[in-house]
């Protein structure tokens, strides 16, 4: 293991390893920053969701979290107006084209976004965005689980451990900007691609967009 | 064939083929010994390919800044609407096919539609219902169409 180092977090001191990533360190350390799309252990976070930006002493602007090592005496500040600023923004953006509806999502209190939002204080917003058109498509087709594309928020996490852990690669990304989805091969249902089922992208979803299927309830008579 | 050569393949495959067919791009998956799911991701990201063959009647419309200022979104969506397939998309039948492209040199004209390698000049939602008549899209296989459509979706 690399040596110990001292930094400084919102003014905490905090020994960490040199080299590991940040956002892992204060989030050890219980120190809050939102964040999507990187798993522990990446070698090359894809740092796409852009929600970890933080400010470190000597950089000129905020850098991601997910991608920023750590260093012997690095100076950090989690929250500052234009860290806030990017945040609320990149938070405003992901929710134009979510379909939110969290009272009837199997995530509810146990989701992401809601953390994000308890966290930072984005309330219910005042003056949204445009929504883009809903996605109503869902797949059903895998006996265990469900993927519902309207509330994906393209983290990519479920392609990595798909990909990477799995070693399966049933789905991936397709279409680029407000096109790029989540999908598998020609768009076909999940039933139909490579998918064995594992489960592990369901467990990795920071949403409500992959989910397990309630085990069927027994009804009275049934033996 | 290594990963760097994906797009030069998947472009020769295109000018080959017209487009570019699914089980093409399963065997360039093969061959570079990645997910296929990783190819069709390339394929769709990049404007420049197609998953679907040429209609016979391939209609362009142009979205440069002067035909988009003058009404070629809206001239997109007739086209949309009437031929009930999206950009990049193929009538089932095989005879429309409709892209986006950026400006074609001619904005005194805007808005325009290249129809066939022709010009079309003032494309307003009434000129493309002519269009489309000229080509042969009859009331009636229209009606065909928003059928076959409602059994494929
Ligand atoms: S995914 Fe999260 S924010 Fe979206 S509806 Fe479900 S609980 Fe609400
Ligand atoms: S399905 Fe879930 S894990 Fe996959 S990209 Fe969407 S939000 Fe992320
Ligand atoms: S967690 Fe850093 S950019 Fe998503």
């Amino acid at each position: 293991m690399s040596k110990k180092v001292t930094i400084t977090i919102d003014g905490r001191r905090i020994s960490a390893h040199e080299g590991e990533k940040l956002l892992w360190v204060a989030l050890d350390s219980g120190i809050y920053i939102p964040h999507l799309c990187a798993i522990r252990g990446q070698d090359r976070p894809p740092a796409g969701c852009r929600l970890c930006f933080v400010e470190v002493g000597g950089r000129l602007g905020p850098v991601t979290a997910c991608t920023e090592p750590i260093r012997e005496g690095m100076v950090v500040r989690t929250r500052t107006p234009r860290v806030d600023r990017l945040v609320e923004t990149a938070f405003r953006l992901l929710l134009s084209d979510h379909r939110l509806d969290c009272k009837n999502c199997t995530k509810n209190g146990r989701c992401e976004l809601q953390v994000i939002a308890r966290e930072r204080g984005l309330g219910p917003d005042r003056d949204p965005l445009q929504p883009l058109p809903a996605k109503t498509y869902i797949d059903e087709s895998p006996r265990t689980f469900v993927f519902d594309p309207g509330r994906c928020v393209l983290c990519g996490r479920c392609v990595w451990v798909d990909q990477q852990v799995a070693g399966v690669g049933a789905i991936g990304f397709s279409g680029r900007g407000i096109r790029r989805r989540v999908t598998t091969f020609g768009d076909s249902n999940l039933a139909e691609s490579p998918c064995t089922e594992c489960g592990l992208c369901v467990e990795v979803c920071p949403v409500g967009a992959l989910f397990f299927k309630l085990p069927a309830k027994k009804t009275k008579g049934d033996s | 064939m290594q990963e760097k050569d994906l797009i030069p393949v998947l472009e020769r495959i295109q000018k080959k083929y017209g487009y570019l067919p699914l089980q093409a791009l399963k065997s360039v998956a093969r061959e570079l010994g990645v997910p296929a799911v990783q190819v069709y991701g390339a394929a769709t990201f990049f404007k420049q390919f197609r998953l679907n063959p040429p209609g016979k009647y391939q209609i362009e419309v142009c979205m440069g800044t002067a035909c988009y200022m003058a009404g070629g979104q809206v001239a997109l969506d007739s086209f949309e609407r009437r031929l009930k397939i999206g950009v990049g998309e193929t009538t089932p039948d095989g005879e429309f096919s409709l892209e986006r492209v950026a400006c074609v040199g001619c904005c005194n004209l805007a808005p325009v539609a290249v129809v066939d390698n022709v010009v079309e000049k003032n494309v307003t939602p009434t000129r493309v219902d002519g269009i489309l008549l000229s080509l042969g899209l009859s009331e009636e296989n229209k009606e065909n169409k928003e059928n076959s459509n409602a059994q494929g979706k």
